[in-house]
């Protein structure tokens, strides 16, 4: 076992016992404005990884693309209020704990706030959640992976790239 | 009394009977208090069936439904749609680690609204080893012939003889080329269109779910149906439950609002599902000596293989399961090395997001050969061995169920199994790529090269991925109060007036898909309450 694994094993440990613990530093309840799941700094999270999990699929032109990461984010925002409670508290507290910056820079590497993150840092965070060895972690690869692709291929507008005609008209 | 064919998506059965005066209720409009004779908590394969025979008995019934009432107007075949309404938690609701996500219903027909149609008789080696292996009598392969077949006339449940799509194709193809055995699967519709979106609700009401039958015919005799309404708890004075205490949920259908409903009956039937049902008795407090209740749920944990075929699979259109193999079932003893079912399933864009392992540039190609794709999955039987006791259904801090279900060393050696066969049958079919979904993600272009990675995979939770569309187990049937909550007439051991019609009542899994087990298991129990009931028993 090499130092880079050790260290990354233990700071996963550390990681896992912070987000264990997450639902103490904040109160369980739902801090989104009204008519929204997630709060500004869940949106601002969303909106970093976006680019990450849709690399290959987003449009390339700046313009429609700026477009399509604000439509994901609102159809994540929209997913998540779907869900029960308790779903919405678990994810709210990892929203809570990735904002508050040494666990961002503990848990994902991210040296800058989120909204300024380098696309690189944020890509190679997710990469590490994915085969982290931490149950946690993966669940919130887990749980980022559903959502932001899940928001993004329900939507018609990614279907005409993917060969899918969209269900059948029944009344013709 | 086989159903008439109106399947048309200009028909629409439940807002012609709301017209016609259907005593239909959302949470927040209905009363402080009912008073029925039979109260029934849930609306799929258990609760309809039971609605449907205890309502032509003369009883007069009254079902409480958490999820909310939608039909064929209502049924857009988008997937955005269909989950949020019509599964619970979205369809993404998750064992206690993660490590499964399980599909189940969440709306008026319950599982019924959403499943494939695939209907199986409960497999005889499954009855045998209830008889064996937990003393259950009176439920071997002659006693409940008669009720398949009487729940197989009402379902229109038949063999589909029309062409299998090319993804099930495949999974035919690929076994008769290695000899395994294979057979289409029996379906409950009537003059479908072959559409492939049954996963989002039916939008011709060719499907045969309780939605467009049993409900209807209790709704045609009185029933109250009771919709977005949580069933918090029964209370019982001495041995009897006396009401059942509910709440509606909000708008949305998510939260629970401050408006109590009380239902009073002289017969509680608990059949909100494997998971739901035992939460119901453990929020209630009933008497447990045994701590049997929420034990040994299952799941049959389900593994997912993809593969690139050269030529158009199109699995989004097409009857989506419609050939299945036992091989695997058939080969292995029961109570033995977890054997597996082998289906396939229909393959939408959101469900391929989700499934397909990976993100980003690898898993957007993956997304853009979407209409070469080719799924099977493989369905462990579990229960049956010694190792393989299920997961356990506990209460979260705000009385929800959470299932606790261990994925262990056992299961993992199944996991691996079922990936080498998944690969080796779509590489037998043709596929130019494999690629088992696990958090490797790698795609594979020959036999050898799969079962070396596949024998290597790092096999544990959140990193092979394990999907669920069966709940079952929880409070099984069977004589010895030690071993079972229910008795074999499908009563509480220990509170005379509730009876338990769903997946709960399951002592293992069930081998196969399971609503027509449910069906027919609950029509048997129902048969017999009706019985006792309508005299005043």
């Amino acid at each position: 076992m090499n130092r880079t694994r050790r260290v990354f094993i233990a700071t996963g440990i550390v990681g896992a016992a912070v987000l264990a613990t997450a639902g103490w530093l904040r109160p369980r309840d739902l801090p989104a404005a009204s008519g929204h799941a997630l709060d500004g700094n869940a949106m601002t999270i969303v909106a970093a990884m976006v680019p990450v999990f849709l690399a290959g699929a987003l449009p390339v032109d700046a313009g429609s693309r700026a477009d399509a990461i604000r439509a994901t984010v609102a159809d994540v925002d929209a997913a998540v209020a779907g869900l029960p409670p308790s779903m919405q508290a678990e994810l709210a507290q990892l929203f809570t704990l990735l904002g508050i910056a040494p666990a961002r820079w503990l848990l994902a590497g991210v040296a800058t706030e989120w909204s300024t993150a380098a696309p690189a840092e944020v890509a190679s965070a997710i990469e590490r959640w994915r085969a982290s060895r931490i149950v946690l972690l993966r669940s919130a690869y887990d749980a980022l992976h559903q959502l932001i692709l899940g928001a993004w291929y329900g939507n018609p507008r990614a279907w005409d790239a993917i060969g899918y005609p969209g269900p059948p008209n029944l009344l013709q | 009394m086989t159903a008439p064919n109106l399947a048309s998506p200009h028909v629409d059965p439940i807002r012609e009977g709301l017209a016609r005066g259907w005593r239909v209720i959302g949470g927040q409009q209905a009363e402080a208090t009912y008073d029925v004779d039979v109260a029934i908590v849930g609306t799929g394969a258990g609760g309809g069936m039971a609605a449907d025979i205890l309502s032509a008995a003369g009883l007069h019934v009254l079902l409480v439904e958490e999820g909310p009432l939608r039909s064929s107007s209502d049924f857009r075949m988008r997937e955005a749609d269909a989950y949020p309404q019509l599964y619970q938690a979205s369809a993404a609701l998750k064992t206690r680690d993660k490590g499964i996500n399980i599909l189940q219903g969440r709306c008026v027909g319950g599982g019924t609204t959403v499943n494939w149609t695939s209907s199986f008789r409960t497999p005889p080696a499954t009855l045998a080893h209830w008889a064996s292996a937990h003393g259950l009598t009176g439920y071997g392969e002659a006693d409940l012939a008669p009720w398949f077949e009487a729940v197989e006339r009402r379902l229109s449940i038949a063999p589909w003889t029309v062409a299998p799509n090319a993804n099930n194709a495949a999974l035919a193809r690929g076994a008769a080329k290695l000899g395994i055995a294979h057979a289409p699967i029996r379906r409950n519709v009537a003059g479908c269109w072959n559409l492939g979106y049954c996963g989002m609700g039916c939008p011709t009401n060719a499907k045969q779910s309780m939605l467009v039958t049993t409900i209807p015919a209790a709704l045609d005799r009185g029933a109250v149906l009771l919709t977005g309404t949580r069933a918090v708890r029964l209370v019982t004075t001495g041995d009897r439950v006396t009401r059942l205490e509910c709440v509606a949920l909000d708008a949305a259908g998510v939260a629970p609002t401050g408006h109590r409903i009380a239902v009073r009956a002289r017969h509680f039937i608990a059949a909100g599902g494997a998971i739901n049902t035992p939460a119901l008795l453990l929020r209630s407090a009933l008497p447990d000596p045994h701590g049997l209740v929420g034990q040994r749920t299952f799941l049959h944990p389900t593994v997912v293989s993809a593969a690139l075929m050269p030529q158009p699979v199109n699995g989004f259109a097409g009857a989506p399961q419609t050939i299945y193999s036992d091989h695997f079932l058939a080969s292995m003893p029961p109570e033995g090395p977890l054997g597996y079912k082998i289906e396939a399933p229909p393959i939408h864009p959101i469900l391929a997001a989700i499934t397909m392992p990976g993100h980003g540039t690898p898993h957007a190609r993956f997304m853009r050969e979407l209409p070469r794709l080719h799924v099977l999955i493989a369905l462990l039987r579990d229960g049956f061995a010694p190792q393989s006791g299920g997961g356990t259904v506990r209460l979260a801090d705000d009385g929800g169920p959470v299932l606790d279900y261990p994925l262990d060393a056992f299961l993992f050696e199944g996991v691996r199994r079922a990936f080498l066969s998944m690969a080796e049958i779509q590489f037998a079919a043709g596929a130019q790529e494999v690629v088992p979904v696990h958090a490797e993600g790698r795609a594979f272009t020959d036999l050898a090269a799969a079962h070396r990675a596949i024998g290597a995979f790092d096999l544990a939770p959140l990193v092979t991925p394990i999907v669920s569309a069966h709940v079952m187990g929880g409070c099984p049937l069977g004589p010895d109060e030690r071993r079972a909550v229910v008795d074999a007439d499908g009563r509480h051991h220990h509170v005379n007036n509730l009876h338990v019609a769903d997946g709960s009542l399951f002592p293992t899994s069930i081998g196969a898909n399971p609503q027509l087990s449910i069906y027919a298991v609950a029509a048997r129990l129902a048969t017999g309450w009706a019985a006792q009931w309508r005299t005043g028993g």
